[in-house]
């Protein structure tokens, strides 16, 4: 399967495919930010490949100076029973990314949550709330700068 | 009468000296309303929130509203060892937490290469199928008597009594177990611990069955949960559905048996799928779960061989805590792992277990340091929940808690 994904990708999109990666039987292909809208679409329609599911969108700071974010997006396909990682590299300077919730419509929470915890913006969401931090809170806890213990102040606590 | 404090003084003056003019008041049940239900409700099972907006008695929509349980796991897990991370993924889905242990213990042994020997691998399929057991009696407990049947949960709870009693011999605790250790288990199932799950399974399908002629021959039970909250194959699949519920709208998807993992491809077990969708279908694919649970557990003690229960790996693994206190090598090692964590290679893996509640996941990135660098947990209840406003939309306001009490949502899983 990795084999006809792989081809499969190629032949649609070779020029957007930066890195493929295998470990421990975990594959994790790198895309191009821009091209993922139209790489999605194409993974859960074409009828060789068929990712009809979204199981997870996760976000990782890799706290470097290009390239900050990471977004990888946890797909499988329930016809082929196979399951495979997409990744874009998402810089500091641009925070969005385009959503797939159009695709998928289980993305929304997860991108709600990705959102809420790295501040990442998905362009296109219907609705980019915070869900787990209550809305006024400012800050972006998963981030590699925000301290374990929190930052004194960032929650209303009532005055002594 | 209501509606006449909202008019103007002078109106209603006006219409009662005057017999002649009539005034129109608002229904107020044309109007909608919007219901916040919980955090505190006690059907919503935890601190889930629902604001709901009604016309009359039917649910236009619904916004779940969650956080109230969030205590950053994922943040925790980026500042601690490998090792110190499993007590907390006991909190996570606090009514299996066995299954937890070996779902977390599962990933991080992927992701180093280390592989529990067979008779650990046995203990945990019996692990995580009492945990299975143990959660699922929660829930036809729980959603029996959302609908209105009290003495399910009593005996609901009665039989996850025995359950924890077992876990209280074999693993030293009844609720937050912290049992499985990366590369084996903490201690091996004693001949009394056996002993214990085997009389429980013995006496189990006759208990269950008593609960299934109570609920299955109740004419209200029964039409309060057909036809509620009905979602189909499609949307199932689209709003990432797992477990149970996605398998009652008719989804072949278990990950037991379409990516074994531990003994699952030795064992011989049916997966239950029903086609309705709707809050009994999900109460029906519970039902045969238990009962393919407790086969599951019968055929891992016969078969389960003799030998360790800790793969021998001195620079991942704990050493046996005797050794510790007598050997010096393995006091270093102790030493070693527990201080500085067991450092597996750069990379990042992906390992998921069937849970009671579906697919629970755990997504790690290593950078060769003692700590995860990031720990992404996949929750089953969280996914599960983003299926509510569909499943609420338009049913009635009574249909909520049945809803509710047939997804089985744990908010410390959902909130992290």
């Amino acid at each position: 399967m990795k084999e006809k994904l792989l081809e499969k990708l190629r032949s649609k999109r070779n020029d957007s495919i930066l890195t493929v990666e295998e470990f421990r039987g975990d594959v994790v292909i790198t895309v191009r930010k821009n091209d993922l809208p139209d790489i999605c679409r194409f993974l859960r329609d074409d009828p060789e490949l068929r990712f009809d599911c979204l199981r997870d969108v996760i976000g990782v700071d890799q706290y470097r100076p290009e390239d900050r974010f990471e977004v990888v997006y946890n797909l499988y396909s329930l016809p082929h029973n196979y399951r495979f990682f997409l990744k874009i590299r998402v810089d500091e300077a641009a925070l969005t990314v385009a959503t797939v919730s159009d695709v998928w419509p289980s993305a929304e929470w997860y991108e709600r949550e990705v959102f809420d915890m790295f501040g990442i913006g998905f362009e296109g969401h219907r609705d980019l709330r915070r869900i787990y931090m209550p809305e006024e809170f400012e800050h972006y806890p998963l981030r590699k700068e925000f301290p374990l213990m929190g930052i004194p102040g960032s929650l209303p606590l009532p005055q002594k | 009468m209501m509606a006449t404090r909202t008019l103007p003084e002078n109106r209603i003056l006006q219409a009662l000296e005057d017999q002649d003019t009539t005034v129109s008041f608002d229904d107020p049940l044309e109007n909608e309303m919007v219901l916040n239900m919980g955090p505190q409700h006690p059907a919503t099972h935890g601190v889930l929130r629902l604001v709901i907006r009604l016309d009359g008695e039917t649910i236009l929509g619904c916004v779940p509203d969650l956080g109230y349980l969030h205590r950053g796991y994922e943040k925790l897990a980026e500042n601690m060892t490998y090792f110190e991370y499993i007590p907390h993924t006991d909190r996570l889905d606090y009514l299996s937490p066995l299954a937890n242990n070996v779902a977390y213990v599962l990933a991080v042994e992927k992701l180093a290469g280390i592989e529990a020997p067979p008779r650990a691998q046995y203990i945990r399929v019996i692990c995580a199928e009492l945990a299975r057991l143990a959660s699922h009696l929660v829930w036809i407990g729980t959603m029996a008597m959302d609908v209105g049947a009290l003495t399910v949960l009593l005996w609901g709870f009665r039989e996850r009594e025995k359950i924890q009693d077992i876990w209280d011999i074999f693993t030293g605790v009844r609720f937050t177990t912290s049992y499985t250790r990366i590369g084996g288990v903490v201690h091996d199932m004693t001949a009394e611990s056996i002993q214990a799950t085997r009389d429980f399974i013995a006496q189990f399908p006759q208990k269950l069955g008593e609960v299934e002629r109570l609920l299955l021959k109740n004419r209200i039970f029964i039409q309060r949960c057909e036809g509620v909250g009905v979602v189909s194959k499609e949307q199932a699949i689209a709003l990432g559905m797992t477990g149970p519920i996605l398998r009652a709208s008719g989804v072949q998807h278990d990950l037991r048996r379409d990516q074994p993992y531990l003994v699952y491809d030795k064992l011989d077990f049916d997966v239950p799928v029903y086609n309705d969708g709707d809050s009994l279908a999900r109460f029906y694919v519970r039902l045969e779960e238990m009962k393919q649970s407790a086969k599951i557990v019968t055929q891992a003690l016969d078969a389960m061989p003799e030998g360790p229960w800790r793969t021998d790996n001195p620079k991942k693994v704990l050493p046996y805590k005797e050794r510790v206190y007598s050997k010096m090598e393995e006091l270093i090692n102790d030493f070693m792992i527990v201080n500085f964590g067991i450092n597996p290679p750069v990379g990042e893996c992906y390992h998921a277990i069937e849970g009671s509640k579906g697919e629970l996941g755990f997504y790690i990135v290593s950078r060769g340091q003692g700590s995860p660098w990031r720990l992404k947990i996949h929750a089953p209840s969280f996914c599960n929940l983003q299926a509510l406003p569909l499943m609420l939309k338009g049913q009635m306001i009574s249909d909520v808690v049945a809803i509710i009490g047939s997804v089985d949502p744990v908010m410390g899983e959902a909130d992290k």
